[in-house]
């Protein structure tokens, strides 16, 4: 796969793994966040925390948006969904997801026309191919997704076509970093940026992570190399006392982000006032809603939302896992109460959730491996 | 939030202008290329594709440039190790190859 | 040998799709539920089919219902599936599928070229792997129930000589083959339901692997520790049933598992891991390691085995666990599958 499997080279993974070792001062202990659940899931699949010295440490950051939406709103969308002639549409990774009577799925087996679209662009097609029924898809993401969602705005506008509506559930990724680094029990040295989210916002809304707060932001790509590398240009500017935003996702990630995507979120979105967001609480201006200008597509402007709020049992320690304090198996809950298959919080509900991918990929692994070896 | 694959636009779509085939190792989809109406890719251009939308175009040359840079990581502190064994810092003279300086 | 009733009880209110999934929800309904109600305190290990021994004979015994949708898809259709699965579940188990039966349950409106290009197919498959249809049973329920048709097919096999198979004499340094590329029906049926709009030029695999299973045996007889065909679940559902079986590890070496491009395409696309897609044409066998390499060119030189190829090993550690290593030196745990695999756009 061309732009893939040359970033998954192991000869060069072994090499950018050792020059890590090389320039990760031995009386340091880093810690470095990786923002993005797509990095975190990366991380996992790829077992490059294998690759890393005992001294630098990776801590998962919030960029999950199956985690952060609390239950409440899961609850919402089903409810507005149960009417009569409705067809729930949301991606994959919102199928398992339990709200308060169930999941997406279980409420497929229990008779709601529930449908897994791979793109918004499938959920109006949906409407296009159903006229009698009202599709409403439920939309989930960070600045990577939102565009898509707008543009099929735009065209569902543009079409007239009424039997489709959004229920909207995007959030922002700069607040979430402002969130984390307000944490008093905050301890970071650097950041790996969210490569995807960058190819729409661009690296300037980083900067001040940078000047204000004096951390280095590097934003990264998704294989292993650039992953890697990515680390190597954090420990490299660690070492010189510099913090400044670099781009180490070249190849895709434009500088001033995509022009057009940002525009079309501005004709169709505006910033909520205030949004919960599971295991962090209330953020201010961190998330989207549909405008008036679109109304008749907005699920929460046509219908009744019941608006409920759930809140996370006490003992689930989402939150201070989310913000790094925390690792995942030191959660009193990890591995007993919540598990992938039972989840009590917000971060075993999605495969890239910190909690849910150490769970799979990591936790029962032995601590030596003999290396692998050919056959 | 972050699943997004290189493919390769195959063939513009005849009815819809903001629509093309994009191939990715052998399997095809119909991605919206609305995102990148300011800079059109045509067949031929490889774009970032995500949720069936075409985020970005992949550049090569930057690709290659990162290849190169990469296959090169610790070359240039073996380079500098070697200067340093040449003890030109110091303004000695140089040392031959077989004595040089850890 | 016996082993102890599972203490698993099934807790669940009521039956969901995950516990058809062939991963860890089938697992506990029937270790939970249908075993300790219907198997006595006297069984083995469950696997691909049973053994039986009638007046000294030994007979493998296994069913299987077949519930796809869509019916027809590139590659083949229910009525392949139908008789294929089970005379792979008897293969694996090291028996020679001698006689099939046939149930089928029809939706009214089903069009009878249907029906009839369905029947038409098992008659071919089951040719081609030298079984006989020694008879069935046909009802009808009402429209809107049965997805068109529901096919079960139930075999019954004389056992190859020299086959001992068995979870427990699997040990640390066994060697794990693969009979060729993996995700090739699954991917295809997904694919075909449409919803996803990706089309690629992929078949499933469907066929009988017995030919296959019957080289091995012959080449490696009582050193064949274990074999099964990967169904629903993948490779990794199966791997992790022995692991827990046998108590030991298994490890993996990522780049010696066969999968074709289109299917690792759809694969990224969709966020999916091969390891867990269904299998409907090839098998995983555990061998000796003295005898590894012999089998696995008894395997490539039988036509259809071509792209085998030896995939892992038995270790101690991970325990009950297995593992994927990559050439760099990072690994990952990979368990079975919860329910259906779902694309993810995270």
């Amino acid at each position: 796969m061309k732009f893939v499997d040359e970033f998954r080279a192991p000869e060069l993974i072994t090499k950018a793994g050792e020059e890590i070792r090389r320039l990760a001062d031995a009386n340091r202990h880093y810690r470095i966040m990786e923002v993005c659940g797509g990095h975190t899931h990366a991380i996992y699949r790829f077992g490059l925390k294998d690759l890393l010295p005992s001294n630098v440490e990776l801590i998962h950051g919030p960029g999950c948006p199956v985690c952060v939406l609390p239950m409440g709103r899961i609850d919402d969308g089903l409810s507005l969904a149960a009417q009569p002639n409705f067809i729930f549409a949301a991606f994959g990774d919102m199928m398992r997801v339990p709200g308060t009577h169930g999941s997406p799925l279980e409420y497929k087996a229990r008779g709601m026309d529930v449908r897994i679209v791979y793109s918004p662009a499938d959920a109006l097609k949906l409407a296009r191919s159903n006229p009698g029924k009202h599709v409403m898809f439920f939309a989930i993401g960070f600045e990577t997704t939102a565009p898509s969602t707008a543009l099929t705005l735009v065209r569902a506008k543009a079409e007239g076509l009424l039997n489709f509506s959004v229920f909207c559930n995007h959030v922002t990724i700069i607040p979430a970093i402002r969130a984390i680094l307000d944490s008093p029990d905050m301890r970071l040295d650097g950041f790996v940026g969210p490569g995807h989210v960058s190819t729409v916002i661009g690296c300037r809304p980083y900067d001040w992570i940078a000047k204000d707060e004096g951390k280095p932001v590097v934003v990264s790509g998704f294989e292993p190399l650039d992953i890697l590398q990515s680390i190597v240009m954090l420990l490299r500017q660690l070492r010189k006392g510099e913090a400044k935003v670099e781009n180490q996702y070249k190849r895709v990630v434009p500088w001033e982000g995509n022009r057009a995507a940002l525009r079309a979120m501005a004709e169709v979105f505006e910033l909520r006032p205030y949004f919960e967001w599971r295991g962090l609480g209330f953020i201010s201006q961190s998330a989207l809603k549909i405008r008036a200008s679109y109304a008749e597509w907005d699920s929460e402007q046509r219908f009744a939302v019941p608006g409920v709020r759930v809140t996370d049992p006490k003992a689930a320690q989402c939150g201070e896992v989310l913000k790094g304090v925390l690792k995942p198996a030191q959660c009193k809950l990890f591995g007993r109460e919540c598990t992938p298959e039972q989840p009590v919080g917000a971060l075993m509900v999605s495969s890239e959730g910190s909690c849910a991918a150490y769970y799979n990929y990591e936790h029962r692994k032995p601590v030596t491996i003999a290396s692998a070896a050919a056959i | 939030m972050c699943l997004a694959i290189p493919g390769k636009i195959v063939e513009m779509d005849s009815q819809n202008a903001h629509l093309a085939v994009v191939d990715v190792v052998g399997v095809r989809r119909k991605v919206d290329l609305g995102l990148l109406q300011d800079e059109l890719p045509v067949p031929g251009d490889w774009v970032l594709i995500h949720v069936g939308f075409a985020m970005s175009k992949i550049s090569e040359a930057d690709a290659v440039d990162q290849m190169q840079t990469l296959r090169m990581l610790g070359e240039a502190e073996a380079a500098m190790q070697e200067v340093r064994g040449y003890g030109l810092e110091n303004h000695e003279q140089s040392e031959p190859a077989q004595r040089r300086k850890q | 040998m016996a082993t102890p009733v599972s203490k698993i009880r099934f807790r669940e209110p009521q039956i969901e799709m995950a516990h058809g999934a062939g991963g860890k929800a089938s697992r506990r309904l029937v270790e939970g539920l249908f075993a300790p109600l219907l198997y006595g305190s006297c069984h083995g290990p469950l696997g691909d089919a049973a053994h039986i021994q009638i007046n000294g004979t030994r007979i493998a015994m296994t069913t299987d219902s077949f519930v796809v949708k869509p019916l027809r898809f590139p590659g083949g259709s229910i009525g392949e599936l139908a008789i294929n699965g089970t005379v792979n579940d008897l293969a694996v188990s090291g028996a020679r599928a001698e006689a099939i039966v046939v149930t089928f349950v029809l939706e009214a409106g089903l069009p009878t070229d249907v029906l009839e290009a369905e029947v038409r197919a098992m008659g071919q498959a089951a040719e081609k792997a030298g079984v006989v249809i020694a008879g069935g049973d046909t009802k009808v329920v009402e429209h809107g129930k049965a997805d068109g048709m529901y096919v079960t097919t139930t075999g019954i096999g004389r056992l190859l000589s020299g086959v001992e198979i068995s979870p427990q004499s699997v040990r640390p340094g066994d060697k794990v083959l693969l009979s060729g590329p993996i995700g090739d029906h699954g991917i295809t049926i997904l694919l075909a339901r449409g919803d996803l709009d990706l089309e690629a030029e992929l078949r499933s695999d469907t066929r009988s692997v017995f030919p296959l299973v019957q080289a091995l045996v012959h080449e490696a007889g009582a050193d064949v520790r274990w074999m099964r065909d990967p169904t629903r679940g993948g490779v990794a559902t199966s791997l992790n049933e022995l692991a827990r079986d046998c108590g030991h590890g298994i490890v993996l070496f990522e780049e010696k598992i066969p999968v074709r491009d289109s299917v690792r395409g759809a694969c990224e696309l969709l966020g999916l891991d091969p390891l867990h897609i269904a299998n409907e044409g090839q098998f995983l066998a555990v061998v000796s390691s003295e005898d590894a390499e012999s089998a696995l060119q008894a395997l490539r030189a039988t036509p259809g085995g071509e792209e085998a190829k030896m995939i892992g090993e038995v270790r101690e550690q991970p325990a009950s666990a297995v593992l994927v290593t990559t050439l760099y030196g990072g690994s990952r745990l990979v368990d079975m599958l919860v329910g259906d695999p779902l694309p993810r756009i995270c």
